[in-house]
């Protein structure tokens, strides 16, 4: 089971650095999906399936699709390719560089503060509705109008207006 | 039972391709007799070899990449779509024992999962053509899949919500007195319409419209990649069948017959119906197919989760 999820861990970071260094936008987007899948194993082997479902089902399966999408209308060619070429040289990577190490020293440091209990329950669907509608239920609502808001927006924008074109 | 839970992993795909390489055949059988003529009868006895023939023309064919797709994508892409619906069959119980992972907490959600990721085979596939006819098939199979997923997701909540479980073998039990078919009418069609619409079988084959899109998707695939389109595709109708079998008309459950015969007779029921379906109807316009889901479908399946729920209430209180 540990294997499993470091394997995993370690397949989402590798697919997270070919997110960054791809020149293709489809191929980036592909990396940051094999990265989400690789993620939902990690939380379906620390016991928390139903929120690896989701993490497959609305990150992986609706929004990722929605990227490729978007990419395939805006039909990216050559140029393109040539550009991120030229925006990827090597002194762009010094800051974001410097600053992740900084982050990733902060984390192996606080590794070894974790003790490794191992799994001991899963967190079933049942659970995680009662927590979201019990004490969560604020957030939900909120969430709820955020949502709203922005669908009755993009309906208005989307709009035809009688006699425009 | 390790050993046991191997061999069914290594079993089920196979059967499940046998089966959907058998269904090309009996499928322009069935349309034979639909249409008042004879369908492939000259392999084999009544033409049963016709499938094994077919399979072999197709091995031996040209296994063309062209020249300006972008060929990782190219070759990944008929991969994903044949994985995800074989992966779907894992969580389907055929008998209440005799399944890979029927038991899984989230079964059903898994299900949804991979026919969502099912939708880049046909996007990719679209995408990496590099031709015009493939993206458009793309673009329209993406709007058409995403759009029928959520239907689809929330026709099944009547179902858990009466259940109270995502495990698709729980679901099964619960229906031991009444099949879900009747209190989830509304469900039961909303389900049917979005899993034509997710396998993109005719008449909702939008995605591959032949006389506007040439074959769209896969216009440019051939040889045994274009064969795994056309399996994953007949493997889908099973997966769409099966789970209809098992949601909404009691899976495994009958009198008299032994279980994996009920659920084989029902499926095979709906398999039948599908290729009716296509054999009767013609495919609507694009905007009328999009119009059905968002107008019609959307609205009836917050209403039957409403009403599902309204009731179970009343039930629970009473």
């Amino acid at each position: 089971m540990h294997i499993l999820a470091l394997t995993s861990a370690c397949i989402s970071i590798l697919g997270a650095f070919m997110v960054i260094t791809r020149r293709v936008a489809v191929h980036a987007v592909l990396y940051l999906v094999v990265t989400l899948l690789a993620l939902a194993c990690v939380l379906a082997l620390l016991g928390a399936p139903f929120a690896a479902a989701l993490e497959v089902i609305i990150y992986a399966g609706a929004i990722m699709v929605l990227f490729v999408f978007v990419i395939m209308m805006l039909n990216l060619g050559k140029p393109d390719r040539d550009r991120e070429t030229e925006w990827l040289r090597p002194r762009a990577w010094v800051g974001p560089a410097a600053l992740a190490s900084i982050l990733g020293m902060e984390l192996l440091f606080g590794l070894r503060t974790l003790s490794g209990t191992g799994i001991t329950f899963q967190i079933t669907p049942r659970e995680v509705g009662l927590s979201l509608f019990g004490p969560y239920v604020l957030m939900v609502e909120l969430a709820s109008f955020l949502l709203l808001t922005g669908l009755v927006t993009a309906f208005h924008i989307g709009r035809h207006w009688p006699g425009e074109h | 039972m390790t050993l046991l839970a191997l061999v069914g992993i290594v079993i089920t795909p196979l059967v499940i391709l046998g089966l959907a390489t058998l269904l090309t055949w009996v499928e322009r059988r069935l349309l034979g007799v639909w249409q008042n003529r004879c369908g492939p009868n000259r392999v084999g006895p009544g033409g049963v070899l016709q499938a094994a023939a077919d399979g072999i023309k197709i091995l031996f064919k040209e296994d063309w990449t062209p020249p300006f797709a972008d060929k990782g994508v190219f070759v990944l892409a008929p991969a994903i779509g044949m994985m995800t619906v074989l992966l779907s069959f894992a969580v389907i119980p055929l008998t209440f024992s005799s399944s890979i992972a029927a038991g899984l907490n989230v079964g059903l959600l898994f299900v949804l999962a991979m026919m969502g990721l099912g939708v880049y085979a046909v996007v990719l596939a679209g995408w990496a053509s590099n031709s015009k006819f493939a993206l458009l098939g793309g673009m329209r199979a993406a709007a058409q899949m995403i759009s029928y997923e959520v239907f689809m997701g929330l026709a099944l909540m009547g179902v858990v919500m009466m259940t109270g479980s995502f495990s698709l073998r729980d679901i099964v039990m619960a229906q031991s007195g009444l099949w879900f078919v009747l209190p989830q009418c509304v469900g039961f069609v909303v389900f049917l319409l979005a899993g034509i619409a997710e396998t993109h079988r005719l008449p909702f084959d939008l995605p591959e419209g032949e006389n506007e899109l040439g074959a769209g998707f896969h216009t440019e695939y051939s040889g045994m990649k274009f064969g795994m389109f056309f399996i994953a595709e007949y493997a889908g109708i099973v997966l769409v069948s099966a789970l209809i079998t098992t949601l909404y008309l009691g899976g495994w459950q009958g009198p008299i017959l032994p279980a994996p015969i009920w659920f084989t007779l029902k499926t095979t029921v709906l398999i039948g119906f599908f290729i009716l379906l296509r054999a009767a109807l013609p495919r609507p316009r694009y905007d009328q197919l999009m119009a059905l889901g968002w107008k019609i479908l959307l609205p009836l399946s917050l209403l039957n989760i409403v009403v599902t729920g309204a009731v179970l209430l009343l039930h629970t209180a009473g």
